[in-house]
């Protein structure tokens, strides 16, 4: 890197918008100490408020700064609060309901209420003649005056953005580009979509949603990006603002709306990027991540260092989402997830939650039933006296005696057992679903470290490791605002998928060639046009594959531009056998899907200025806070250790049982297990298998 | 003895359900056919040693298997001998605790520490078995043999080692065998899993206290149930279901119900039911049991499910109906079909019970739809087979959902891009059914129509669906929903089926078509009280064409 370009990315700030605050982070490469933080609250409305308030918080002059890199929740929050543009469809004759129709599906696999409503409502939704057929050859021609029909109807019904899906348009899209064009020509203001543009890979309700949830979100995300980027620039920011995606990568603001749906999910991704970018300087590479925080915990995989992908999210019941994401399971417990016992005597935790209001009973805000955070707190693991959120005060001795009341008394328990048993039920549970995430994708936890941040992660990370016979876990410097070090840390990324569906056998392997070659160029080209320094480009490149007869598909990485076939056959027959321990030699392999992701590296990030801390002191002791009774499983009451985080020495080095707390998040290390400070400031905790070496 | 302590018994509880839960996903993710990858068409569980009697099962299996397992299990456990690790029965016999015979079980005997702890079983759904058409509904089949082969129990892993033999049989008498083997290895190595999964938590626990665990949570099931049903008033409430006709003779089977609450028990009485039928829509006594907890399990969804859950759910042998079928009565529509109409009287005689709980019926059909012959551009044969939603009940809380799955199910339908990809056929529509969904204060959901056509050669069509003479009942003063009905356009000339939703081996050719329309949901209460903005809105949106 020359001179000149280290000076033109020293500076950078990562502010990530979450659901109750807006964290950020300032590096600065060329001070030693370089590094500030602020965590203001979210404004749910705009959040470009926040946003400058962080900014103003952390004492960063934004003329200043080399590059700002930001994730919002605006798509996300507007698809769950329905807060979307009002949005017309125009579709192939005959199939104007597959949007509402869906594939046949119910809400849960047990009872028969409830339902979804489609994002575009089916007044909306307007038919064309065309057709194309599954070899793309067309039957019907376009009917480009209806195209301009309807695009009319649907102005004048009010609409802002258009979305154009055609049947088999992955296989050619010549007639959603051409209608595309039209509604443009005739109707310059509006937001056009067209199906294969955002996907191009065949399930029509699948991609069909998949468009209208990126037409019905664009103009709510240009409008909010308009309206970030008018206030950076009056205060002097003159750079490309970069946008973070839900792939994990980022891109430049002016084009994030063209691509809207790319940046719903993008919170739990930036937090996984940070996870796998911090990992791997700390010499993991193998990362499940922990993320738990008030209502749900997500839950990653990263695997050689690289984020699992997937592009099958649901967002919700009814609404798929299928571009290439970072792969986060959300569980549905969080340190709000409420304590009950059920019908038939037996404790349950989750997954209803107190959330914020009335929250915990501990935040004193009206809330009666017990919560995972409340049995922390009678447990000795949180410090009452520096409990987050808390308005005024409830004592521990309420907390404890109405923990006694709803879980103790009908179980037989004391408070401290009750209080335990949530403790035991919720980790059980979170471990359970944890071991689902990993095995679906043929890993086994024990190979793998325990990445945990978010408030509440590192509480429960040591005890769910333990269940999980993970070995090692590793809490960052700083676990509160790990998404925005995510957002700091991300590249540009360009993600491209086409389909091709052709078994081996009758596959020309010269237009797998020319695909992927194409989809380089496009991303090369995107990348150039982004205006953004960067250190180098990377090129990713998938296969999906299957055997003829089966409709799942198994991701195959490719390490080579020009694969020949028998590159392709060899590496499928050795991933489906990683996955399931099955050959299946009889069966002919057919080649799916091509991907290809671009990624613009950005230069490397100072890391080791999270760990920088000027209050650092010389012995253990000297960090030592204090000491409290805190409850272990197996153990008991075992008096405890609290050290301060910033305090602890560079070298640290103790054993479990102790309490390290920090600003926004408090880390639990067991008796039995063992923690040390590595030089980026995480602590990496080591943990004993409990069941010895189980298969 | 001490009892466990509640905290004990959860983790076990949980770790049990990971267990099946771990099964389900390694058998789906394995599996070769799309029925079972995709459309989740399969259940895997874990069976008690002495009477098969239900521990758990995992919570994304078919719900009609739920209580099929275990009558299967107790079969396999009566006629053991000399087992040893690594068995693997298979089984399929429909009268011996199944459904039909495309519904192929693995039963494994669990040993722990040398001795049987338990029994871990899957049934997986095969795209065929073989018999007089592909894909196993024959909507005219008058004796089992006809519908496929059927396997007694039999061992077909012999202490880890697939019996060469028993599989060239198998191969021998199905279709497409070549594609088995795949699911054969899937549907092993899930129980495979199961069994690694389960030895660690008794390595953990221990096999007593485990066993401990599995009789207070079959007590703890029961009570749960019991409560449920102690809240419904005492009485006597009856309700019927109208099966279409059994596809040979056309003339409607009645399914009569006497439901009597009694305390906190419930006895179900199917005597006044018809007779057993010519044609394949007898139900087997396992699939009459397991459709009414099902449909209670619909009713109570948190109700959690194992052995001790059935227990105040008292259904007699319907003797002499078509809902106790005896070899060799043909029932490849059980499983899909009377299955659903034995749920929907359920449904309609709960209604009466407790009416502000309930729902008014769903479309209850799944829509059986197959189409073979050979492609002439590859010349490769082929089985096409189609399923279909229906609109659901209006609800206390709501309208019903449009294109639900049967409720015996949680299948998804295959995309319309995929079918098109593997077969020769064109779809020409796939609509909502507009006017379908019953009316109602709560109006029933949407079926869908569909109309696809033969693009190339000649092929057979074959369907088994329901509800083609009268729709999804009605609630509370809610309408019916509409009934499914089927055209099939053939050399230009469209007629209706004579048996309106079955009939076998259409000959169609290049151009000839199918147009389906599936039931609507019946509407919840009286149709005036509709709130005039959801009457507004329905009209907006052509829901209800003038």
């Amino acid at each position: 890197m020359s001179v000149q370009d280290r000076r033109s990315t020293a500076r950078i700030v990562g502010v990530d918008v979450g659901g109750t605050f807006t964290d950020l982070v300032y590096l600065d490469a060329e001070i030693p100490g370089g590094l500030a933080l602020a965590k203001v609250p979210t404004t749910l409305d705009n959040q470009a408020g926040g946003v400058m308030a962080a900014l103003e918080a952390a004492g960063v002059d934004t003329a200043l700064l080399d590059q700002i890199v930001h994730g919002t929740t605006t798509t996300t929050n507007a698809l769950l609060e329905r807060k979307v543009a009002r949005t017309g469809l125009i579709t192939t004759r005959g199939f104007r309901d597959v949007l509402e129709l869906g594939r046949r599906t119910r809400p849960a696999p047990y009872g028969l209420t409830g339902g979804f409503e489609p994002l575009i409502p089916r007044e909306l939704r307007l038919e064309v003649a065309e057709r194309m057929d599954a070899e793309g050859e067309v039957l019907t021609p376009l009917d480009e005056a209806a195209v301009i029909a309807a695009a009319e109807t649907l102005k004048a019904a009010g609409c802002e953005a258009i979305v154009i899906h055609f049947l088999h348009s992955y296989a050619n899209p010549t007639h959603e580009r051409r209608a595309a064009e039209l509604v443009r020509a005739h109707w310059a203001e509006a937001e056009v979509t067209a199906g294969h543009a955002i996907l191009s890979e065949f399930r029509e309700y699948e991609r069909g949603t998949t468009a209208a949830v990126n037409a019905t979100v664009q103009p709510v995300l240009r409008r909010y990006l308009k309206r970030l980027t008018d206030r950076l620039s009056e205060g002097g920011y003159g750079r490309t603002l970069l946008v973070m995606q839900g792939n994990g990568g980022t891109i430049s603001a002016k084009r994030a709306a063209d691509q809207a749906v790319n940046t719903v999910m993008s919170g739990p991704a930036s937090g996984v990027m940070a996870a796998a970018y911090t990992a791997r300087a700390a010499g993991f590479e193998n990362v499940l991540t922990y993320d738990m925080g008030g209502t749900s915990s997500d839950v990653g995989l990263i695997i050689d260092g690289i984020p699992s992908i997937h592009s099958e999210l649901d967002l919700e019941y009814g609404m798929p989402i299928h571009v290439p994401m970072v792969d986060v399971h959300t569980i549905g417990a969080g340190g709000g997830s409420i304590a009950s016992v059920d019908a038939s005597d037996l404790l349950r935790v989750g997954p209803e939650s107190a959330g914020a209001m009335p929250g915990p009973i501990c935040y004193a805000r009206g809330g009666t039933q017990p919560t995972i955070t409340d049995a922390n707190l009678v447990l000795g693991r949180l410090d009452p006296a520096r409990l987050l959120s808390v308005d005024t005060p409830v004592s521990l001795e309420d907390v404890r005696s109405r923990i006694r009341e709803t879980i103790g008394d009908p179980l037989g328990l004391s408070a401290d057992n009750a209080a335990a048993a949530i403790l035991r039920v919720a980790n059980d549970r979170m471990a359970g679903a944890i071991r689902m995430v990993s095995l679906s994708k043929g890993h086994d936890p024990r190979d793998f470290v325990l990445f945990a941040f978010g408030g509440a992660g590192p509480l429960h990370a040591t005890a769910l490791a333990r269940e999980l016979a993970v070995p090692t876990v590793v809490v960052p410097a700083r676990p509160g605002i790990t998404n925005a070090i995510g957002c700091a840390v991300a590249d540009l990324r360009h993600d491209f998928v086409n389909t091709l569906n052709a078994p081996l056998e009758a596959l020309d392997i010269a237009d797998v060639h020319a695909l992927f070659a194409e989809q380089e160029a496009e991303g090369r080209a995107l990348l150039e046009a982004e205006g953004v320094t960067l250190a180098g480009v990377e090129i990713r490149r998938s296969v999906d594959m299957q055997f003829l007869g089966q409709s799942h598909i198994l991701q195959v990485p490719l390490d080579m531009a020009a694969p020949r076939l028998d590159d392709l056959d060899r590496l499928f027959a050795a991933a489906y056998w990683e996955r399931f321990a099955v050959e299946l030699p009889e069966i002919r392999p057919v080649l799916v899907n091509l991907h290809t992701a671009v990624l613009g590296h950005r230069p490397a990030v100072p890391l080791a200025q999270l760990a920088a801390s000027d209050t650092r002191a010389a012995t253990l002791d000297g960090a030592r806070q204090t000491a409290r009774p805190v409850w272990f499983e197996g153990a008991g009451w075992c008096e405890t250790p609290v050290y301060r985080r910033e305090t602890l020495p560079a070298d640290a080095a103790f054993d479990g049982p102790a309490i390290v707390a920090q600003f926004d998040s408090t880390t639990v290390i067991e008796p039995g297990q063992s923690a040390r400070l590595d030089p980026f400031g995480n602590l990496v905790i080591t943990v004993p298998n409990p069941f010895g070496d189980a298969p | 003895m001490t009892p466990l302590d509640p905290i004990t018994l959860t983790v076990i509880q949980n770790g049990l359900q990971q267990v099946c839960n771990e099964m389900d996903l390694a058998f789906s993710r394995s599996a070769f056919s799309p029925v079972i990858s995709e459309t989740h068409d399969r259940s895997d569980g874990i069976y008690h040693r002495d009477d098969g009697a239900l521990i758990a099962q995992g919570e994304d299996g078919l719900p009609v298997f739920v209580g099929t397992m275990q009558d299967c299990c107790a079969t396999v456990s009566e006629r053991a001998r000399d087992l040893k690790p690594g068995d693997v029965y298979i089984v399929n016999d429909p009268y011996l605790g199944g459904t039909h015979l495309m519904d192929v079980k693995f039963v494994k005997p669990f040993f722990y520490k040398g001795a049987l702890f338990c029994w871990l079983a899957n049934t997986g759904h095969w795209p065929d078995t073989g018999g007089a058409v592909p894909g196993g509904f024959s909507a005219s089949a008058t004796e089992v043999e006809q519908e496929g082969l059927r396997l007694p129990p039999v061992k077909l892993y012999k202490a880890g080692t697939i019996d060469e033999e028993i599989l060239a049989i198998i191969n021998s008498n199905i279709r497409i065998a070549d594609q088995r083997i795949g699911d054969i290895k899937a549907q092993a190595a899930a129980l495979t899993v199961g069994e690694r999964r389960l030895t660690l938590l008794l390595d953990r626990y221990g096999a007593d206290t485990v066993d401990r665990a599995i009789a207070e949570m079959r007590g703890r099931a029961s009570r749960q149930m019991r409560a449920k049903i102690a809240a419904v008033p005492d009485g006597v409430y009856e309700s019927t279901a109208i099966v279409d006709s059994d596809g040979v003779v056309n003339e409607p089977l009645t399914i009569a119900l006497t439901l009597t609450i009694d305390g906190e028990e419930a006895h179900f009485d199917f005597s006044r039911s018809s007779p057993p039928c010519q044609g394949p829509m007898n139900s087997v006594i396992a699939t009459t049991r397991s459709s009414v907890y099902l449909a209670m399990k619909h009713i109570y969804p948190d109700v959690a499910i194992n052995a001790g859950t059935f227990e105040p759910l008292k259904v007699a042998d319907p003797d002499g109906t078509f809902l106790y079928a005896k070899y060799p009565r043909p029932v490849s529509g059980c499983a899909a079909e009377v299955s659903q109409r034995i749920a929907e009287a359920v449904f309609a005689a709960m209604t009466k019970a407790v009416p502000d709980h309930l729902f008014a019926a769903p479309a209850g059909t799944s829509g059986n739809f197959s189409l073979g012959g050979t492609d002439p551009k590859t010349g490769r044969g082929y089985v096409c087979y189609l399923i279909s939603g229906g609109g659901y009940g209006g609800h206390p809380n709501g309208d019903g959902l449009s294109n639900g799955c049967s409720t015996i199910g949680i299948s998804k339908t295959t995309p319309i891009e995929v079918v098109e990809q593997r077969y020769p056929i064109l779809y020409e529509e796939y609509a909502l059914r507009e006017g379908s969904g019953g009316a109602g204060a709560h109006r029933g959901g949407f079926g869908v129509r569909y109309k696809v056509r033969l693009r190339r050669g000649d092929a057979r069509a074959s369907f088994v669906m329901d509800h083609g003479r009268v729709g999804p009942q009605g609630a509370l003063g809610g309408e019916d929903g509409a009934p499914n009905t089927v055209l099939v356009e053939r050399g230009g000339e469209s007629y209706v089926p004579e048996h309106l939703s079955k009939e076998q081996g259409i000959a169609i050719t290049e151009g000839d078509a199918i147009t389906v329309e599936t039931p609507g949901g019946g509407g919840y209460g009286d149709p005036a009280k509709r709130d005039p903005a959801l009457k507004a809105q329905d009209r907006l949106r052509g829901y209800y064409p003038d």
